[in-house]
């Protein structure tokens, strides 16, 4: 019942996008999770388009398979039919090319290492098998000072607030230019206030540096405000339930979230959630 | 406590020979200083060369279990095993093995510290949280960069903690192995005077021996203290 709008909609995001680049492709992607009694499917037939500099946040019940998506991008999880293209290139050659970073739930950073410690790890690791990529990476500090925490170098990371730790991994996670940043939920564990403000700089950031962003979360508001797209994932298995532009006619800061076309997006999404759950 | 020791072996007219007071023990290291010095050294020595021994081999075999498994599920029964036999057993069997220099002590010192070592070291390498291992798959490290970049540092705490009960017992092993066979060390000085009934000697025997291990563990403190600055304060 839900595959065929879905595929539709797909067709039609597709066709706008025709003349636009590409990051990252996904057709007909099934995941199927192994345990004893058999085999479980996570994902089944899903197919997206996500265009190159675009910040696309996908939304879903939980279980429905979201994170597993991602994960199927970053070649964290075997994908058993179907294929995934990062652009053009399939998951595992895209990653030892160091064509995206992930940043995780968790701020994942080690906690032996300072702030700039950390965002230099990726620079220090996978040499051999990721040459190219490690080759052109931008400076550290910069980096640090783009996500806010300039001053803040020599931090250990049980010296800095949990924003702060999410901050560092996100400049961790550009040190090497990735042309495509993978977000796990990765400010569900914040405050509301912290996330907020997160959430603003996100889209700095995505504007300074042209990035393409492809964000899961399972906060409504946030996949509204931070998505110009946004894909709806069904539960049991992961469908693609919708995939919807989102535009709003002011600007993008967090005064948006009080406008009528804000509460209706959300009051959209919240509807399709209802229905896919 | 001193004091109380002191009040009760002069008060009840205790005989030296069963308890000497804190004034006697204290006259032994004046008197006998070099007696008891000359037997300290030997025991340093087999007690450090054990600790590193022991700790050396627990480290690299934990290593090995964590990269392979097979390693892992043939030898750590053989390790358990080991541990099971008590040192007491174990030593004189190595005496007739190893005769009666160091080389015994040495090894019983070390036999004493691996076990310890090797339950904590092969905790502490797999105590990586599974994101950390997605981050460093991300990152197409291998797994020599997961072991020197990730693992190492994080086995740390469990390593000190480790070492911490070595750098005692390490001391136990080397007296242990000296009451078994030798006409030296502070093992066989504790044997010598028990045997004599020269309590003050032996008692003086006794608190230098704790001396040492005490002297080692704060070490090992020290040490954690400077290598774990980036643990909270609150984990010690």
């Amino acid at each position: 019942m839900t595959a065929a709008p879905a595929a539709g909609s797909v067709a039609a995001s597709g066709a706008d996008a025709g003349s636009a680049a590409v990051a990252v492709a996904v057709r007909d992607l099934a995941v199927r999770f192994e345990n004893d009694g058999g085999s479980v499917p996570a994902l089944d037939g899903v197919s997206l388009d996500v265009p190159a500099g675009g910040l696309v946040t996908m939304l879903g019940p939980s279980g429905c398979g979201k994170s597993t998506l991602l994960r199927a991008i970053a070649d964290l999880v075997p994908v058993s039919q179907g294929e995934i293209e990062v652009f053009g290139r399939a998951p595992e050659a895209a990653r030892r090319a160091r064509d995206f970073a992930f940043v995780f739930q968790d701020a994942n950073l080690l906690p032996w290492r300072s702030a700039i410690g950390n965002v230099r790890l990726p620079l220090e690791v996978g040499r051999r098998n990721a040459g190219e990529g490690v080759q052109q990476h931008a400076e550290p500090a910069e980096l640090l000072a783009l996500v806010g925490l300039g001053g803040r170098e020599n931090a250990l990371p049980h010296e800095l607030s949990g924003g702060m730790r999410q901050r560092v991994s996100i400049a961790r996670a550009l040190v090497c230019r990735p042309r495509v940043l993978l977000m796990d939920e990765p400010f569900g564990a914040l405050d509301e206030i912290t996330r907020d403000k997160l959430n603003e700089e996100l889209l700095r950031i995505w504007r300074e540096t042209g990035t393409t962003i492809i964000f899961v979360t399972h906060s409504i508001p946030e996949a509204a405000f931070l998505g110009q797209k946004c894909l709806v994932l069904s539960a049991q298995p992961g469908r693609v339930r919708e995939y919807l532009d989102i535009d709003f006619a002011g600007a993008r800061t967090l005064a948006v979230r009080d406008t009528l076309e804000f509460v209706q997006v959300t009051a959209r999404l919240r509807r399709l959630l209802a229905e896919s759950a | 406590m001193l004091a109380l020791w002191h009040g009760i072996v002069t008060g009840f007219g205790v005989p030296d020979y069963i308890a000497p007071s804190p004034v006697q023990v204290l006259q032994v290291f004046v008197d006998q200083g070099d007696v008891l010095w000359i037997n300290f050294w030997p025991t340093l020595l087999e007690a450090a060369s054990g600790f590193v021994a022991g700790n050396t081999v627990a480290v690299l075999l934990a290593v090995w279990f964590v990269h392979n498994r097979l390693a892992e599920r043939a030898f750590y029964p053989i390790a358990v095993f080991i541990n099971t036999i008590p040192i007491i057993a174990i030593a004189p069997i190595l005496v007739l093995i190893l005769g009666n220099g160091y080389a015994p002590k040495i090894v019983i010192a070390a036999l004493i510290c691996f076990f310890p070592t090797l339950v904590n070291m092969v905790r502490g390498l797999k105590a990586v949280s599974p994101q950390t291992i997605e981050l460093m798959r991300v990152l197409s490290a291998s797994e020599r960069e997961v072991l020197f970049k990730i693992r190492l540092q994080s086995s740390l705490p469990f390593l000190f903690a480790a070492l911490k009960i070595a750098s005692t017992t390490c001391v136990i092993g080397a007296i242990v192995g000296e009451w078994i066979g030798s006409n030296y060390g502070l093992g066989s000085l504790i044997i010598e005077a028990t045997y004599n009934f020269r309590a003050p000697l032996l008692y003086a025997t006794v608190v230098l021996g704790a001396g040492l291990a005490v002297a080692a563990f704060a070490g090992v403190t020290l040490a954690e203290r400077r290598v774990l600055k980036w643990k909270p304060a609150e984990v010690f």
